[in-house]
């Protein structure tokens, strides 16, 4: 039983420090792609100096981040003159915290073995017995539905900010900030349906391991192979729930200021750019665990290598609990970096286009895609 | 005159409309503090959800006095705030006045500064033109392109630099010259930074002009007729986005537009998409006449040779009695302009920049009127906000391409 408790610990604060670490790491990618898809320099100024010498780390501007969350930190907390005090102050956190418990459900890595990773340590092998551990906060039969649940919480932080501002350009962007997310939700929703048609289950860490195997000889299971086309829906209005270029419109600062939170300052203003850059990361780990093959590489599961032409490459535990771990965290990165160069390229939506483009364009093309869907799996039963 | 008293006055800002104690449209005050007006304008906007249902425009917040204060200095001292008009192209507000200024003075600059201060003037034009589409762009959302076009804008800006000594107010233009000939190279760096112009804007139209949301975003939206327009007394850009092919270079030459060979580009409909086109090909123009220019630009004094108005050589005010008290007397009264009133037209970026310039002989202007296209333009632009999204109101109000400087004076 306390083994149970040590392990879950270790995630959580595995899961924590990602997600935070993203969080920090995702405003420097920002920056720095958006430079370089803009041939300049970017951010190259913030560097901590080691005590007592004259060197500077600079790193590319990687402190940034940090500076960035020193400067919320120290700010005045300025509040408006009027206001309703309760909702104002609880709304950046009804934002952020769903963000964060998505990621509960989130697998990272396939099933660990303690007792095997500890094979040169017998005391603490013994310890930990036979079982094993999926990686993976909260194994939930009905995990998908987890991550939608707590996705749209966060609409409700979004509108409790702007009502409770009192201000008329906050009011606007917590209207559109409503109308859009639920909208593109349902969207994201009917294009996930299909794969769950396929897997046969909500539980992610069973859809990643269906995705270990091989699809028509050579490819990779993988879920963008099977329904590529929800990939890219997937993907849009992911970006959409995220309120970020071209789908900014909640927030869209020239024409709304900053809406919905154009009256938070510092750190309560953070934590609405930290929940955002921190979704950014949670989009990327929905897109790999639902269509790119979750933790393992290609051909790859918890045994080792199944090539095409029925090649096997068993490796030893240590090693594959290591490369699903990284092979994760890259994955979610190159998806990160993916959103962040859609949204360097785009203009940005108008209120009536957004709604247009979901409920006439995204939601029709969905139902289609459910349908060959249905179809198709029906024919091949 | 007797005022009456003040309260019996409107209040000028909310007089429009007041909103309802029960319920109806929302009133929403769109600046002047606010990041798409440019802290000088105000719209107010009477909305219906997101709906525009109509809008009352005020300008004025940069109001400095302009002409009053130009008729308490020398004709030369001014250069200096005709700069400060349109400070986005002040070479072409510098050009205008010095010819308005020459005109009443009856002097013919040379062949080296009329081609110069024409080739300049299309530079400034481009300089404008980079900066209203890439604010436009950016309020759009499409930072990248913005910052393309802003990148190839510095490269403008360091070279103009290079040359005037300033970025942005150049105080270049002299009556009767310039303030300084070309210093060795700045034509081979022009035509260095004329290429990658090309590269540059060549990416913002692949990234822009074809996207399905800035097509969206543009099209059909902030549309102004061509009777609308003539009938606001538009001009430029705006006015030829609707289809009339005015241009005040083409129409009424001057400077040395008469030998060039270029086009008057104009929309089909008057909407923001013509109007961020039109710009987009009268920069393309724009590099044709330098290109054209620099084949073109002939050798000699860059400054005429008469007393009036010209600053002897430095080192003759040094060593000979005449020339300083020559020196002296251009600085303390200021060029003698004979009495006598010109109005002079320019193609600035924006539209028709006139002086009307009036002087009662002597040194120092009795009248000098602005014909500043941008406060002229903004008697209209309601027409083109009505009716529409909120979400048009930064795009169209960008595309007008409202400049503080010169529309409040």
């Amino acid at each position: 039983m306390i083994q149970d408790l040590v392990v879950h610990l270790v995630y959580i604060g595995y899961a924590l420090t990602v997600l935070l670490l993203f969080g920090t790491v995702l405003t420097w990618v920002e920056r720095k792609q958006a430079a370089v898809m803009s041939d300049r320099i970017g951010a190259n100024r913030a560097y901590i100096r080691i005590p007592f010498t004259r060197v500077k780390l600079i790193w590319w501007g990687l402190f940034h981040g940090m500076a960035d969350g020193l400067k919320m930190i120290v700010k005045e907390d300025w509040k408006p003159a009027v206001y309703d005090k309760f909702a104002y102050a609880l709304a950046p956190w009804i934002v952020f915290t769903p963000i964060l418990l998505v990621f509960a459900v989130i697998p990272f890595g396939g099933a660990l073995e303690p007792a095997k990773l500890f094979a040169g340590i017998p005391a603490v092998a013994q310890w930990f017995g036979e079982k094993t551990y999926q990686m993976q906060i909260a194994q939930l039969d009905g995990g998908l539905l987890i991550v939608f649940a707590f996705g749209g919480i966060s609409v409700i932080g979004a509108m409790l900010a702007g009502w409770s501002s009192s201000n008329k350009y906050s009011m606007l962007g917590a209207l559109r900030a409503g109308g859009q997310m639920i909208s593109y939700e349902l969207v994201m929703g009917l294009t996930v349906l299909g794969l769950i048609l396929i897997y046969g289950t909500f539980d992610l860490t069973a859809i990643v391991q269906h995705q270990s195997g091989i699809l028509l000889g050579f490819l990779p299971a993988w879920g963008v192979f099977y329904q590529p086309f929800a990939a890219t829906l997937f993907m849009a209005a992911a970006i959409a729930e995220n309120k970020r270029i071209p789908f900014d419109l909640p927030e869209a600062e020239s024409e709304l200021i900053a809406g919905f939170y154009t009256e938070y300052s510092a750190m309560k203003m953070g934590l609405f750019m930290f929940a955002e850059f921190i979704e950014i990361a949670i989009i990327g780990a929905l897109f790999t665990t639902l269509f790119l093959g979750g933790y393992n590489l290609p051909y790859m599961s918890d045994a080792g290598f199944l090539l095409p032409g029925g090649h096997e490459i068993p490796l030893p535990h240590g090693v594959v609990v290591v490369i699903q771990l990284v092979t994760f965290l890259v994955k979610v990165l190159v998806m990160s970096s993916f959103q962040i160069l859609i949204r360097w390229s785009l203009p940005r939506f108008r209120y009536d286009q957004v709604l247009m483009f979901a409920w006439k364009f995204m939601l029709p093309l969905a139902l289609a895609n459910l349908t060959v869907t249905v179809v198709a799996v029906w024919l091949l039963q | 005159m007797k005022l009456p008293p003040l309260a019996s006055l409107p209040n000028p800002v909310k007089s429009a409309f007041a909103p309802s104690a029960e319920g109806g449209p929302v009133i929403v005050n769109i600046g002047p503090s606010h990041p798409a007006t440019h802290g000088t304008v105000q719209i107010i906007a009477e909305l219906d959800g997101e709906r525009v249902l109509r809008t009352d425009v005020h300008c004025g917040y940069l109001h400095r006095g302009f002409e009053k204060e130009c008729e308490a200095h020398t004709w030369h001292n001014l250069i200096p705030y005709v700069d400060r008009l349109n400070y986005v192209s002040a070479l072409i507000n510098d050009f205008a006045y010095c010819d308005g200024v020459e005109r009443l003075l009856g002097i013919e600059i040379t062949p080296r500064c009329r081609y110069l201060r024409t080739l300049l003037s299309e530079y400034s034009r481009i300089v404008d033109h980079l900066t209203c589409i890439a604010a436009g762009l950016m309020e759009l959302g499409a930072m990248t392109a913005f910052l393309y076009l802003v990148m190839i804008r510095d490269y403008m800006y360091e070279h103009l630099a290079d040359l005037t000594g300033a970025r942005v107010t150049y105080t270049y233009g002299r009556i009767g010259g310039l303030a300084r000939d070309l210093p060795d190279g700045w034509l081979a760096r022009l035509a260095e930074i004329l290429d990658q112009y090309e590269v540059f804007v060549g990416r913002v139209h692949g990234l822009v002009d074809r996207n399905r949301i800035f097509i969206d975003r543009m099209r059909n939206v902030g549309v102004l007729s061509t009777a609308d327009a003539i009938h606001y007394a538009y001009t430029g850009p705006i006015l030829r986005s609707t289809g009339a092919p005015r241009d005040l270079r083409r129409d009424t030459p001057y400077l040395a537009y008469a030998e060039l060979d270029f086009d008057v580009p104009v929309g089909i409909k008057g909407d923001n998409y013509d109007r961020y086109y039109v710009r987009m090909r009268e920069m393309d123009e724009s590099v044709h006449m330098i290109r054209q220019l620099m084949d073109m630009l002939p050798a000699g004094p860059i400054n005429v040779a008469d007393h009036r108005c010209t600053f002897p050589d430095k080192a003759l005010v040094y060593t000979e009695i005449e020339s300083l008290i020559n020196h002296f007397k251009l600085v303390m009264d200021g060029p003698a302009v004979p009495a006598g009133d010109v109005y002079v037209a320019h193609e600035s970026p924006n539209g028709e920049l006139g002086f009307y310039l009036v002087s009662a002989g002597g040194g120092v202007p009795w009248k000098v009127h602005c014909r500043a296209p941008s406060f002229v333009h903004m008697g209209g632009v309601h027409r083109m906000l009505d009716g529409y999204q909120l979400a048009d109101v930064v795009p169209t109000f960008g595309s007008v391409n409202m400049i503080g400087g010169e529309c409040d004076r």
